[in-house]
């Protein structure tokens, strides 16, 4: 924003001021449409490049690295040149870039449709182009830097399965990226949806990876199902804001809505249902409460993939998307008061739900949804800079965090069970695992001075200074959730990492003895934990492309508070919120961000006798966190076998034995849309299978072709084979047609 | 002479058309009925002849009645196609007989329905 100066000067008139007007729609930058940056097309282009060249790679049978050195190459290009277009772009005001028209229907005269409801727009434009602002960079350069970090780690993470599914995935990850790509970077909604429903493609492609496995199919077909009903509200509310602005592309419409242009339908159910469907995409897409049940099955799929896809990017689509139309969104505070609600709500269940799990990647899969619910909260109670700087340190620990979790599974023959594995802090070659996979707790935990610390509590702040009762409420819910996870966080730390050393090898031993012995790791191991497994295993830690990723990223997720101490430090603005500032999501900005500000004092947090709603927030979050992490220290380093006593006690009382059962069967949300969706449906399948078969097939389409054949039944015996039968039947006619002849003469006559 | 109408005949004219046409439905009916009773090929072959033969008398007589030739001319026209069909009609007997070594027609009743 400020080191921007020179070049707001050239654009100035067409700029309003941008900068934290609070709430007002009028704060909406104006897009100024320059040709000159057509080059971050390549952002696009790469990425496609290199899902055609694995596919190549796949058609023709390739058995080496090449379509992992392929992607790794084209996504550090991509990111390469987001980078770029980050520093040479100014960031005042949004771009778009042209690159080519795609679908422009107009028409001319009346609508077919003489309806009294039909629109008065007279074209429907959806132009190939690039809408790019602070908000789009921002995601773009995690989306490629993550992704080009995670298709490094997946080249060797992926190496058993070198020559037969090798193509399919790096293919798949080349694709996922330029729908994501294209999700973000689209200067339209109808961009936004081909992402939308490229990236739900590459995530079905990626979860059922392993095709042969029922479970992974399973899980690919529900989040693809679960996807669809998200993916419904997306196109209606595209068909709604087309109807109602007669434009989809962003720059016109936060145009006609900053130039405070009604929607042609103002008032009716049309213009209002906007911002509830385009919610319902968002909560489909980031797994909020009715449609998160496919992101932990979703864990199916290879783990760079639930790192990249289920973690750090496509899952935050929901929020970019909401942070991006925010502007229909502040037309409504009913709408942004359900997304707070079904937030906070979701953070909550996932996070008890993540408790009692026992699958590592399972307990982060519930956080990663709870941590979504976070972001929704933050979007909800009115700061888009807390949602999205939210997703931005999100990215990073949680990528770290699935990236440990695969090097442990990796390394452990496939082993995910917390019981089961024990004190990897001193087994040979799993250090770098151990130590980066505590950085990530304690960014996930919000231990105080991490980047998830900060980015959380600018969330919780808001809600409690927001004044707002409800959010207020919503704030000590999120409040609880911290300390929830906290404890679920390093409750996987202490069991996996800490306490006597002690393991079990997974069920995927034979892949591993063969490429074992070549890293650098003999028979003298000092893993202990003999006895269990097949007899010469011995875990192996990962080679230099997943420790290297590992460190960089666990690096990243260390930067990622960076923007917080110096907006502390130098009073500047937060980095990320001058990114937030500059884009369509600046309404979501709260105009009071920084040092102590008169008017705060009767906040919920008052009990702590300090004044500034942001600092009491701080502090109780920590509290919050560290008290976590202490109780996990107890139950889960210290003294073990109290955790499984309180299990058992609590199951031997009748009041409180539902508790733990509700909490490790997921709250039965499964078994609830199982007995509501799934099994009517199923009946009716069958009922109208039953229709199909018995009255369309056999009634209808048989029993006509039944008549010609009844028919043919009667004549048959004439054809009996007999020449004279023939004859007689011959001369019986002709006598017939004689008589007929003779009847008429007979008339005539 | 005056020109005499077509059904107005001389009273013995007339009689011996009736019995031309009376021989003629005698003899398709003897055909016919021989057709119908007999199995063996050469006698159904002889019988068809036979109604060959009425035809052509019916023709002869109408040919009269409307004073025409061309019921005479149709009559050696029947003849010398009757004398070719003939000809093939005993060749695919003899085929026939040498096949199943029997004249019987139920020797053949490929082309029944099986029901």
């Amino acid at each position: 924003m400020i080191e921007s100066a020179s070049h707001s000067g050239l654009l100035h008139d067409a700029i309003p001021a941008i900068i934290a007007s609070a709430g007002g729609t009028a704060s909406i930058p104006a897009a100024v449409p320059p040709q000159e940056f057509a080059w971050a097309g390549l952002i696009l282009a790469l990425p496609a490049i290199s899902a055609l060249l694995c596919g190549a790679c796949a058609a023709f049978g390739v058995r080496t690295k090449l379509p992992g050195a392929i992607t790794a190459v084209a996504l550090l290009a991509a990111f390469a040149t987001t980078l770029s277009l980050f520093l040479k772009m100014p960031q005042d005001a949004a771009r778009v870039v042209l690159l080519f028209d795609w679908v422009s229907f107009s028409w001319v005269g009346d609508s077919p449709l003489s309806d009294a409801a039909t629109p008065p727009w007279k074209s429907f434009l959806a132009p190939f182009s690039l809408y790019i602002d602070s908000l789009t960079l921002l995601w773009m350069l995690f989306v490629t830097g993550l992704g080009s970090l995670i298709a490094i780690y997946a080249t060797e993470y992926m190496e058993g399965d070198t020559g037969k599914g090798y193509s399919r995935f790096f293919g798949s990850v080349s694709i996922f990226l330029f729908a994501m790509g294209s999700l973000v970077m689209g200067g339209n909604l109808i961009l936004l949806y081909l992402g939308w429903e490229g990236v739900g493609l590459a995530s079905y492609l990626l979860i059922g990876y392993h095709y042969s496995k029922p479970s992974a199919v399973a899980a690919a077909k529900k989040a693809f199902i679960m996807n669809r009903i998200g993916d419904l509200g997306l196109a209606l509310a595209v068909f709604l804001i087309w109807v109602n602005y007669g434009t989809v592309e962003y720059s016109k419409l936060f145009e006609a809505i900053s130039a405070g242009i009604a929607p042609a339908q103002a008032g009716s159910w049309s213009a209002s249902l906007i911002p509830y469907c385009l919610m319902l995409g968002a909560f489909g897409k980031s797994a909020q409460f009715p449609l998160y049940v496919w992101l932990p099955d979703a864990m199916e799929g290879p783990t760079p993939v639930s790192a990249l896809i289920h973690a750090a990017t496509m899952v935050t689509a929901g929020v970019y998307l909401i942070a991006r139309t925010f502007p229909l969104f502040a037309l409504d505070p009913n709408a942004l008061t359900v997304v707070a609600i079904v937030g906070c709500g979701t953070a909550f269940l996932a996070a008890t739900i993540g408790m009692a799990q026992y699958d590592i990647k399972r307990v982060m899969a519930y956080s990663t949804v709870s941590q979504l619910g976070y972001m929704f909260l933050g979007l909800g109670v009115g700061t888009t800079f807390g949602a999205v700087y939210h997703v931005f340190t999100h990215a990073f620990f949680k990528a770290l965090l699935f990236l440990c979790c695969g090097a442990i599974m990796h390394g452990m023959a496939g082993q995910l069970d917390l019981r089961k594995m024990s004190g990897l802090r001193n087994v040979k070659g799993f250090g770098v695992i151990s130590w980066t996979f505590l950085v990530g707790c304690l960014c996930l935990a919000g231990f105080p001075f991490t980047a998830g610390f900060f980015s959380k509590d600018s969330i919780i702040a808001q809600a409690f200074a927001s004044g707002n009762p409800t959010f207020t409420v919503l704030g000590w819910i999120a409040l609880f959730t911290a300390f929830l996870t906290a404890y679920y966080t390093f409750r996987v730390w202490f069991r996996v990492c800490g306490g006597p050393t002690k393991f079990e090898p997974g069920d995927e031993i034979h892949g591993h003895d063969d490429h074992g012995h070549g890293h650098g790791h003999g028979h003298d191991d000092d893993g202990h934990g003999h006895g269990h497994g097949a007899h010469g295993w011995h875990p192996h830690g990962p080679r230099l492309a997943i420790n290297g990723v590992l460190l960089v990223i666990c690096v990243g997720a260390l930067l990622a508070a960076v923007p917080s101490y110096l907006g502390e430090l130098q009073h500047r603005q937060n980095w990320v919120e001058s990114m937030v500032a500059g884009s369509s999501a600046a309404g979501g900005i709260p105009a009071h961000d920084h040092g102590g500000h008169a008017g705060h004092s009767h906040h919920a947090l008052s009990f702590t006798g300090i004044e500034d709603v942001h600092k009491a927030t701080s502090v109780v979050a920590s509290a919050a966190g560290i008290i976590g992490i202490l109780v996990a220290l107890y139950f889960h380093l210290l003294n073990r076998g109290a955790a499984d006593r309180l299990r058992a006690a609590l199951l031997s009382n009748g009041l409180t034995r539902r508790i733990p059962l509700v909490m490790e069967n997921k709250w039965y949300v499964d078994e609830i849309y199982h007995a509501v969706f799934r099994f009517p449906a199923w009946v009716l399948g069958h009922v109208l299978h039953f229709i199909d078969k018995q009255l369309i097939d056999s009634f209808l389409v048989n029993g006509a072709a039944r008549i010609p054949l009844e028919l043919g039944r009667l004549f048959q015996p004439l054809y009996n084979g007999a020449l004279q039968g023939y004859a007689a039947t011959m001369a019986g006619g002709i006598a017939l047609i004689a008589a007929w002849v003779l009847w008429i003469w007979l008339q005539g006559s | 002479m005056n020109q005499i109408q077509p059904l107005m005949l001389a009273a013995t004219e007339s009689q011996t058309i009736n019995a031309a046409l009376l021989v003629s439905a005698l003899l398709f009916a003897v055909g016919l009925v021989g057709f119908l009773s007999r199995r063996n090929m050469i006698i159904m072959f002889l019988c068809t002849e036979l109604m060959f033969q009425a035809a052509a008398l019916a023709m002869i007589a109408f040919g009269k009645v409307h004073h025409d030739i061309s019921g005479q001319v149709f009559v050696i026209f029947i003849l010398t196609v009757a004398a070719a069909e003939a000809a093939l009609a005993l060749g695919l007997v003899v085929l026939l007989y040498r096949r199943r070594e029997t004249l019987d027609s139920e020797a053949w009743s490929e082309l029944r329905e099986t029901a």
